[in-house]
């Protein structure tokens, strides 16, 4: 199968490695992966923020570039981007011109996960990783795409991975786009919620399935220089044996 | 005294972090509904079968509002009850502070009600020498400690016992002690004294019923049935929109409304009023008085996308659910109602002009939605007020020049290529973002961004660099 990936802003410049794992996942079980090297952002940062107007112009953008191509899906390894695809219609409501191109790309919009499980019907991508290891539900891939046995189907699978659910593993990890620094107090007070409760898990990795998680969870734990390590499915689906036995 | 204002949300949630007895409080407190509430809502099987026909019902009250009132009122009146319309709090508390006066009243007894809070009743009444009180015991205690409710139905959640004995010690003269018996008894004490003496009867209302104009009242502590029945007069204050037409309608709002709020399958009460007695023989008051309120309810009823902030029934489920609220309480949103539905309903009620960060206090996660038990979609709504806010030009120069910017970035992949650049050098020369940094490590931008690092089978390298990329086709 032919897909287009979409790959977010924030892992094309902050944590690439998602990006690659990606690829390699989706190509490991058979499609076809092409990039459209036009793409920039979801327009989510500005929807959440209330700026409609600039949200439409790059909604608008996205689907233009997105519903020129010829492949049979677009995959995105981000529960929240692809969400934002899917709310759209939100921006388009008086628009039926747009409203209609809108929903034609967002119905050929997954998240990676639910992608691999849902239209390809692969719960085993091979994957390889020694360590005992939790999942937090990243807020829009749980309540938006309803994403939420498919990670832990897949992390099942992963070979010598010892998973472990996470007190709470649904609660918010308080990053929310902007939020987290209009009031950075509060999200870090959420955050620690979150990060007390990896530690009693005792787990060497905690898996997500958006960068924007990763980087505020990772972020906290870099700081109080704990061991645990964040990762993203994608990057835990990629991993094979030699990765560790090197 | 603990009375906030909207408009210093960040400072008040700052301030509520650094209290420990609080965060202690609202953590015991939010944790234990929110296990109570699911226990409850997981033991009915047609929990989701339930919400949806509360919410169809509550859409059609909203779509006919002004059919089902006259209902209301009609058969309210026709078994004796007194009807007043209120436009906004003033002339609500005007009403009643008139019926009281006329009546002389010096003793008025309050049960719980969110709608008098929202009109600030009690000071305009104390206000003309009246003695109000608190019948509730969270709202007792608050009232004794001259505070405001921090939640829609634990107006004390904020507070620890230890710090209700010590309140109830130095403003009720009760000997020191810690135990939960005798702190409620004390209460209990004074206020069955009060009933006694009030001349008049102040209460809410949870649902009003067309069909019949009776009006539904439920608790746990018998206070609300003490004070609607003992005094002669009894008013009750309503918020237009908490009608459902018919009385078997009840049997879903009476199942999800105490499941959602405590996680009990019923209250310990539930008062259900239809005008005044008939024979002189008969108990309750000889007067009921029924304050219509609207305080800027027909302004959300006119526009499709806030008109389903009216269907809330005050269960506080996303309180207890929220994130943000569970770490800050109630008070920092210095708002009547607080939460989630607060940021909601709040900038609706009284303007955005002093409530424009109230929207912005979310994480957006979307577990207020997942609780609601009339599925009102807050996210959704909190995006909407954040875009009126917005359009209003209600957020500062440099965040509205910031998505300027922004936009013409992401417009165009060859100055997103060049921000990134820019980006790489100048995070090495100066810390970006200290509202980040201040708690949390940053990770930094790449060396080579993933679009530089994919490669595409038979892909033309020139595709790479941005240049040379085909040009966009229906651009806007």
């Amino acid at each position: 199968m032919k897909v287009s990936l979409f790959v977010t802003c924030l892992v094309d410049q902050l944590w690439t490695s998602i990006g690659m794992s990606s690829v390699q996942v989706l190509r490991r079980v058979g499609c076809e992966v092409e990039f459209d090297q036009r793409q920039t952002c979801c327009a989510q940062p500005a929807f959440n923020t209330g700026y409609l107007n600039e949200a439409r112009q790059v909604a608008k953008r996205f689907i233009s570039i997105f519903e020129e191509s010829d492949a049979e899906a677009i995959v995105s390894p981000s529960g929240s981007c692809t969400a934002m695809v899917r709310h759209y219609r939100e921006l388009f409501a008086d628009d039926p011109q747009w409203l209609q191109r809108a929903q034609s790309v967002a119905a050929k919009t997954h998240e990676l996960s639910a992608f691999l499980i849902h239209v390809l019907k692969v719960k085993d991508v091979g994957a390889c990783w020694q360590g005992r290891l939790t999942w937090h539900d990243a807020c829009h891939g749980l309540r938006d795409l309803n994403v939420r046995s498919e990670p832990r189907t897949l992390i099942r699978s992963v070979r010598g991975a010892e998973f472990v659910e996470l007190e709470h593993a649904d609660a918010c990890c308080g990053f929310g786009g902007t939020f987290s620094v209009k009031y950075p107090e509060i999200s870090v007070a959420i955050l620690d919620q979150k990060i007390e409760a990896i530690e009693r898990a005792g787990v060497e990795a905690v898996v997500s399935g958006d960068a924007s998680c990763l980087m505020q969870i990772g972020g906290r734990l870099s700081r109080k220089k704990s061991k645990v390590r964040v990762m993203h499915l994608a990057e835990l689906l990629a991993s094979r044996a030699t990765d560790f036995q090197g | 005294m603990n009375h906030f204002s909207s408009e210093t949300f960040r400072e008040n949630a700052k301030a509520a972090l650094a209290d420990s007895h609080l965060r202690g409080a609202l953590k015991h407190a939010t944790s234990l509904f929110g296990e109570r509430r699911r226990e409850a809502a997981a033991g009915l099987p047609n929990w989701e079968d339930l919400r949806n026909q509360a919410r169809a019902i509550k859409d059609e009250v909203l779509l006919h509002l002004d059919q089902y009132l006259e209902e209301f009122v009609r058969n309210a009146e026709s078994r004796g009850a007194q009807v007043h319309w209120a436009r906004d709090g003033a002339e609500a508390n005007a009403i009643i502070c008139a019926l009281a006066r006329e009546r002389q009243a010096r003793i008025i007894v309050k049960s719980k009600s969110m709608t008098t809070e929202e009109t600030h009743l009690n000071s305009t009444l104390e206000a003309v020498g009246m003695q109000v009180v608190e019948t509730d015991l969270g709202e007792y205690i608050i009232q004794l400690a001259e505070e405001t409710p921090s939640h829609i139905i634990a107006p004390a959640i904020h507070k620890t016992r230890g710090q209700i004995a010590e309140l109830f010690t130095s403003e009720l003269g009760m000997p020191p002690t810690d135990d939960l018996v005798q702190l409620t008894n004390t209460a209990r004490t004074t206020l069955r004294d009060r009933f006694a003496a009030a001349d008049v009867g102040i209460s809410g209302v949870n649902f009003g019923v067309a069909e019949t104009g009776t009006i539904v009242i439920v608790e746990n502590e018998g206070n609300i049935r003490l004070t609607t029945s003992l005094p002669r007069m009894h008013v009750a204050v309503m918020g237009i929109e908490k009608l459902v037409p018919r009385f078997a309608d009840l049997d879903v709002f009476l199942k999800l409304l105490p499941r959602s709020g405590t996680g009990q399958r019923l209250t310990a009460y539930q008062s259900f009023i239809t005008g005044t007695k008939r024979e002189a023989t008969d108990e309750g008051p000889e007067e009921l008085h029924i304050v219509l309120l609207d305080n800027g309810r027909s302004r959300m009823l006119a526009h499709p996308v806030t008109r389903q902030s009216l269907a809330c029934i005050r269960c506080g489920a996303c309180l207890n659910a929220c994130p943000v609220y569970q770490q800050i309480g109630g008070h920092a949103y210095g708002s009547v109602y607080q939460g989630p539905i607060g940021a909601v309903i709040t900038p609706q009620l009284i303007g955005i002009e002093k409530t424009s960060q109230l929207p912005y206090a979310s994480s957006l996660c979307g577990a207020c939605r997942e609780v609601c038990p009339v599925k009102i979609d807050i996210p959704r709504l909190l995006l909407h007020l954040r875009g009126e806010i917005t359009a209003r030009s209600r957020r500062s120069i440099r965040e509205r020049l910031l998505f300027k910017v922004w936009a013409k970035v992401m417009m165009s992949p060859s100055l997103y290529r060049m921000s990134a650049v820019a980006g790489r050098i100048i995070q090495r020369i100066v810390p970006i973002s200290r509202a980040w940094t201040s708690g949390r490590d940053l990770r930094p931008i790449e060396s080579r961004s993933f679009r530089d690092q994919f490669v595409q089978k038979g892909d033309d390298p020139k595709r790479r660099d941005g240049r040379g990329v085909p040009p966009l086709q229906n651009t806007p």
